[in-house]
């Protein structure tokens, strides 16, 4: 269908962008990959009377690693994460991630940033990021700040993104030696969101406990859920099958999927039990082939 | 709003309201007709087209955003009368039964050949993930692509 109509704007400085934004306000959305945004207007359950069309600000469509973090620009499209050399070797949670969101075509347009500012519970980076403890940097009027990644989301679609900042950078801190993580979603065909879908990032300590763990969960909730018991239950312990499986039950626990075409609320609680335990064994693995 | 764009290397200019899809931007008001629409959810990709030599799903990128920049439509992929290999391809393997989603799939493997000049059968379906087709089972798509591969690596 046709989306009901908006004026355009697209400035050439994050400064431009923001300060359109603050005297916009609510009636302005940020156009970023348009993969999510675009696809809403279509169906007119978004009808912003402004868009704010950040293509065209130089400089935002990096991927840097310096000083224990991965900087990611706010214009990194999802096939740049996918065919970068250094994401895929040394991130491979969020290399795993970035392949399974929609298909090729949309990935050569949608950014991950767009993914995160979003807060669609469906997204598949949100989880992702929870898993890894990154930081969102926002620009606004005001100038930066960081958003640590447990504070970032606040509700269905809602961020914690004040209305004239957009999200410049993605920060994520480089995992120390013997980690690992994996993102494992089941969907019913490419392209589709998650019926539900697991990330876990861990690190192993040098007597081959769980030093750090992160296990979060992709649209099984009204917001992306960290499964904090199930990380609480591993540090410091050895996974074993035992440990695995507490774990995996206590993620299914959190999650509180709503029943929908996808499937009823137990098969989906249960698959978030199944592929809880299926990644952390996967990153796991990841650490001893390292 | 002015829009100025490049498509298939011509030059072309137009008034247009910024909530106008690319995709009505080419077919309509262009009237290059090659590009489909198959589906309002911008799942099916019988839209895509390349945007600075990328492929994108034209019903989902407003025209506004392509002014000043660089567009190929499957019409562009016969060059001087001569049919690309792709092309050749999709005819000699029956890669197309209704034609509604070839558009698409050449656009897409177009660009793809362009970064993959071996692929195996599965990179090939991964690739064309985005592009579905309810006619053909995607088993003669797979083959034209394999074929054109082919054929390019030759040097053709």
């Amino acid at each position: 269908m046709i989306p009901g109509a908006f004026e355009y704007h697209a400035p050439q400085s994050i400064r431009e962008a923001t300060a359109l934004l603050a005297k916009l306000g609510d009636d302005a959305k940020v156009l970023s990959g348009g993969q999510s945004l675009i696809p809403l207007m279509k169906l007119r359950l978004a009808s912003p009377r402004h868009l704010v069309d950040i293509n065209r600000i130089p400089d935002l469509a990096y991927i840097r690693e310096a000083d224990g973090v991965l900087a990611l620009g706010a214009l990194v499209r999802e096939s740049d994460l996918e065919d970068s050399q250094l994401v895929r070797t040394r991130y491979p949670l969020l290399f795993d991630t970035s392949k399974v969101i929609a298909d090729p075509i949309v990935r050569n347009l949608a950014t991950i940033a767009g993914n995160l500012a979003h807060g669609d519970p469906a997204n598949d980076h949100p989880a992702t990021m929870l898993a890894l403890g990154a930081e969102v940097v926002a620009s606004g009027q005001k100038g930066e700040r960081r958003i640590p990644i447990v504070s970032f989301f606040t509700g269905p679609f809602a961020t914690a993104l004040r209305p004239d900042e957009i999200i410049t950078e993605i920060r994520v801190p480089t995992p120390a030696a013997r980690s690992a993580g994996a993102y494992l979603k089941l969907e019913r065909k490419v392209g589709d969101f998650a019926t539900a879908a697991v990330a876990v990032q861990l690190t192993l300590g040098a007597n081959g406990a769980c030093e750090r763990v992160g296990i979060a969960l992709t649209n099984v909730g009204p917001m992306p859920i960290k499964a904090e018991k199930a990380e609480t239950i591993l540090k410091g312990q050895r996974l074993d099958d035992g440990t695995i499986k507490r774990a995996a039950q206590l993620a299914a626990d959190a999650a509180q999927p709503a029943a929908d075409l996808r499937g009823p609320v137990e098969y989906k609680k249960d698959l978030v039990r199944v592929l809880t335990a299926r990644a952390l064994r996967k990153a796991l693995a990841r650490v001893g082939a390292a | 709003m002015q829009v100025h764009v490049s498509i298939n290397g011509e030059k072309h200019e137009a008034d247009v309201e910024p909530r106008l899809l690319l995709v009505h931007l080419i077919r309509e008001v262009l009237r290059l007709t090659g590009t489909h629409i198959g589906c309002d959810t911008t799942h099916c990709g019988a839209c895509t087209v390349l945007l600075d030599g990328r492929p994108v799903k034209s019903c989902t990128v407003f025209a506004v955003q392509a002014n000043g920049r660089e567009i190929m439509t499957v019409e562009g992929l016969e060059q001087n009368g001569k049919l690309h290999p792709l092309q050749e391809a999709f005819m000699a393997e029956h890669g197309l039964q209704c034609g509604y989603c070839t558009p698409g799939m050449l656009m897409t493997s177009y660009a793809f050949l362009k970064k993959h000049a071996n692929p195996s059968e599965e990179d090939i379906r991964w690739a064309i993930s985005g592009n579905l087709c309810r006619c053909t089972g995607y088993v003669n798509i797979v083959k034209s692509v394999q074929h054109a591969a082919a054929t390019l690596r030759q040097g053709g």
